[in-house]
């Protein structure tokens, strides 16, 4: 691909930073500071090249197409894309919430994308056992414990994820 | 039947009701012509720009129910100015003045003023059906004029309007005295309701059968409602998006469970799930569902729902339904005759894979023997797929598919999709509307202007490639009446080619297509008695004065349509009359 060509040829690695001394050709860990988001994009599947490159323009710039009436056009909540920023982590990442069908789905998920694990959840404690806590903006703007509500209502109100690190949510 | 008297002939009309058979009596004979003119209570006008109010009173002095339709297609998509015309005033000014005795007025895609329903209620004593679909200009105002003034109202049906909604008592303005009516739809304001009054107005009405409320009538006052009018055959409910608490949710399924008569569904711009449970006792009962705008829904909850609707006739849905779902609305609904799969990811922003395909299509196609009507909007089709539906489906009446993305091939063969839309038109003997998509050649117009001897209502867009397409489908579709192409390579010649053709037609519809200003012009002077519209939306609008080299440019929409009554005098700047 055209892409991967571009990429070699700006000779990335002068550029970036890495904690190690110069030379040394480690993979850097997910919390240090990348100052190529390309590279990080290069490593991932096709899901984010496609966001990258979105499809050609045409698609979503016909005036009327698709032949929908625009009462419906309103009526449908396009994306259920969210942002997910994990304390440390040096770039966000984005999911689709629709691809999971409950909480355990979308923590193994997490879990494998940012390669942490989370504690085990209670109604009364929150999440035991590791130092990340998983939380969510809401449609009111409010920050709040993932898990706590029924599946599809988190879903349909989640706006972004955060998973913080423990120390930084005492309350929790 | 000439040795009768006229009453007897006309007792005997009186049991032809449809519209084409009734144009038809009217031909054999000048008595035959007279009887039936005197006597025709029902009119369908499909072009308003057809004819006038005064020849129309004229001819049909006894009419009591009048259908007009306005704008063309394509003004649901964005395709037409905002002002482009379509104006009922003229209609009820002249059905006022000549003191017709009007009963019932459907209209489509028309512009109608508070200043229009006013007159309306005011003129017509024993005034009983308004119902309107997909029009605007007006407001609650108007409304509340009607339920004010028509003391025999039954029906107020509002369909997809574009309703200024001031938020008024408009309910209130039906008066205690008012217990008459079968049919309340009001679904499209936007706005609050006075809940109060439309409870004591349900209540008062024991023959109301079709109820449709508004997303403002939160899930309390729906279940007095239900409780109130078990007798409902029709229910359109409102936006649920929060869970019920348990008591609510009781109540909620204790009043439905007593609307035993209750065969259609509809409404729930937001449901959340466990609410949608709340209707799982009366789902055998449902012919008719349309859950096509509850956007959030994930698609399991919609296939369990719909695994209770044996008896389902007519299902409306969005394509978060998926193949899976589809295949077990193939195995339920055996009895199934409609089917409109809606999408539900228009920005394409997900990569999502779980809304439907060709394979849900075939599915459906094969489970559900009396499916005669189907509108499916998908990302992705095959040929294979449509030879197969052609198949298990020669009933079709209407078919029409939309893949989303323009000129897109056959996914497995890259090929275009001729192949399987011939095989539609020819497999399926009675088909009166197909709307194609996808890539597409001449050799699509082809097969349908050999096969499709039914065809009256063809709409294509971004498909073939010369005059010839056009040409195949003019000269071999017979019952052709309305033509609606865009953004497709015909031009001129295909329009010219042969002008009385369109004195067979309604209507046809180009945009952004090849035909150019010189060829409009030419057809408008062989054609006196057709309107060539020109819609152009630029700054220069005045075409005529424009220089001979312009009519080679490029006309951007063009209109043309029938008629008896010579160039409308309403017309816009932005539209030119050619």
């Amino acid at each position: 691909m055209a892409y991967e060509e571009v990429i070699n040829e700006l000779n990335l690695k002068d550029t970036e930073l890495r904690l190690g001394l110069p030379g040394t050709d480690e993979q850097a860990e997910v919390s240090c500071v990348k100052s190529n988001k390309r590279q990080f994009h290069q490593s991932n599947d096709e899901h984010n090249l496609k966001e990258e490159y979105p499809p050609p323009p045409a698609k979503t710039q016909i005036v009327g197409w698709p032949p929908v009436r625009s009462n419906r056009k309103n009526n449908n909540k396009s994306v259920s894309y969210v942002k997910v920023s994990m304390d440390g982590a040096p770039y966000l990442r984005k999911i689709d919430l629709k691809m999971y069908k409950n909480y355990h789905e979308l923590l193994k998920a997490l879990e494998n994308m940012f390669k942490f694990t989370i504690g085990e959840y209670s109604e009364r404690e929150g999440y035991k056992g590791s130092g990340f806590v998983p939380t969510y903006e809401d449609k009111d703007g409010d920050w709040m414990l993932v898990g706590d509500v029924p599946w599809d209502m988190f879903s349909s109100s989640c706006q972004k994820l955060r998973i913080m690190k423990r120390s930084e949510a005492p309350a929790f | 039947m000439n040795y009768f008297p006229d009453e007897v002939i006309e007792h005997i009309f009186d049991f032809i009701s449809s519209h084409k058979d009734r144009n038809s009596i009217s031909l054999v004979s000048k008595s035959w012509h007279k009887i039936e003119r005197c006597s025709r209570k029902r009119v369908f006008i499909g072009n308003c720009y057809a004819i006038n109010p005064e020849r129309l009173i004229e001819r049909f002095p006894s009419l009591r129910s009048l259908t007009l339709k306005g704008k063309p297609h394509f003004a649901d998509f964005n395709l037409v100015p905002h002002e482009w015309g379509g104006f009922v005033h003229p209609w009820i000014v002249a059905l006022a003045k000549a003191r017709v005795g009007l009963q019932e007025l459907r209209l489509k895609r028309m512009v109608v003023s508070d200043e229009s329903l006013e007159l309306l209620s005011r003129s017509f004593a024993s005034f009983k059906s308004l119902v309107l679909v997909s029009c605007e200009g007006f407001t609650t105002d108007g409304l509340a004029s009607v339920a004010a003034n028509c003391r025999h109202l039954r029906e107020l049906d509002l369909q997809e309007n574009e309703i200024e909604d001031h938020r008024g008592q408009w309910l209130n303005c039906f008066p205690e005295s008012s217990t008459a009516l079968t049919s309340l739809n009001f679904s499209c304001l936007k706005g609050e309701t006075n809940l109060a009054a439309l409870e004591r107005l349900v209540a008062r009405s024991p023959n109301l059968e079709s109820l449709k409320v508004n997303r403002a009538v939160p899930l309390d006052a729906l279940t007095r409602l239900m409780s109130c009018a078990p007798q409902l055959v029709d229910l359109g409910v409102g936006s649920y998006e929060n869970e019920p608490d348990q008591e609510s949710f009781m109540k909620l399924m204790a009043a439905i469970k007593k609307c035993t008569e209750l065969r259609s569904l509809s409404g729930f711009s937001e449901v959340a799930p466990l609410c949608l449970s709340a209707f799982y006792p009366i789902c055998q009962n449902l012919t008719s569902l349309n859950l096509s705008y509850a956007a959030e829904i994930q698609g399991n909850h919609l296939i369990r729902f719909i695994q209770f609707c044996k008896r389902l006739q007519r299902l409306w849905i969005l394509d978060s339904i998926g193949d899976k779902g589809l295949e077990v609305g193939a195995s339920t609904c055996k009895e199934l005759q409609e089917l409109r799969v809606f999408p539900s990811d228009l920005h394409d922003e997900e990569d999502n894979d779980t809304a439907v395909t060709e394979i849900g299509l075939v599915a459906i196609s094969a489970g559900c023997p009396k499916l005669h009507s189907i509108l499916y909007f998908c990302k992705q089709m095959t040929n294979a797929a449509l030879i197969t539906v052609a198949k298990n489906c020669p009933n079709f009446i209407r078919f029409r598919l939309c893949i989303l993305e323009p000129n897109k091939p056959d996914h497995t063969t890259s090929q275009s999709l001729d192949e399987g839309f011939g095989a539609i038109v020819q497999a399926c003997k009675g088909l009166r509307r197909l709307s194609v998509s996808g890539l597409l050649t001449d050799k699509v117009f082809l097969y349908i202007g050999m096969y499709a001897e039914q065809l009256e209502m063809l709409s294509i867009a971004f498909a073939g490639d010369t005059d010839k397409g056009m040409l195949y489908v003019l000269n071999g579709c017979k019952k052709m009446r309305k033509l609606e192409i865009r953004d497709s390579p015909f031009g001129n010649a295909a329009l010219l080619a042969d002008v009385d053709k369109y004195r067979t037609m309604r209507s046809l519809w180009m945009s952004s297509c090849e035909v150019t200003l010189g060829g409009c012009k030419r057809l408008a002077r062989n054609a006196p008695w057709l309107n060539v519209e020109i819609i152009n939306e630029n700054e220069n609008n005045d075409l005529m004065e424009r220089n001979e080299e312009d009519e080679r440019e490029k006309v951007d929409r063009l209109y043309l349509y029938r008629t008896v009554v010579g160039a409308r005098k309403d017309a816009p700047p932005c539209v030119t009359i050619l």
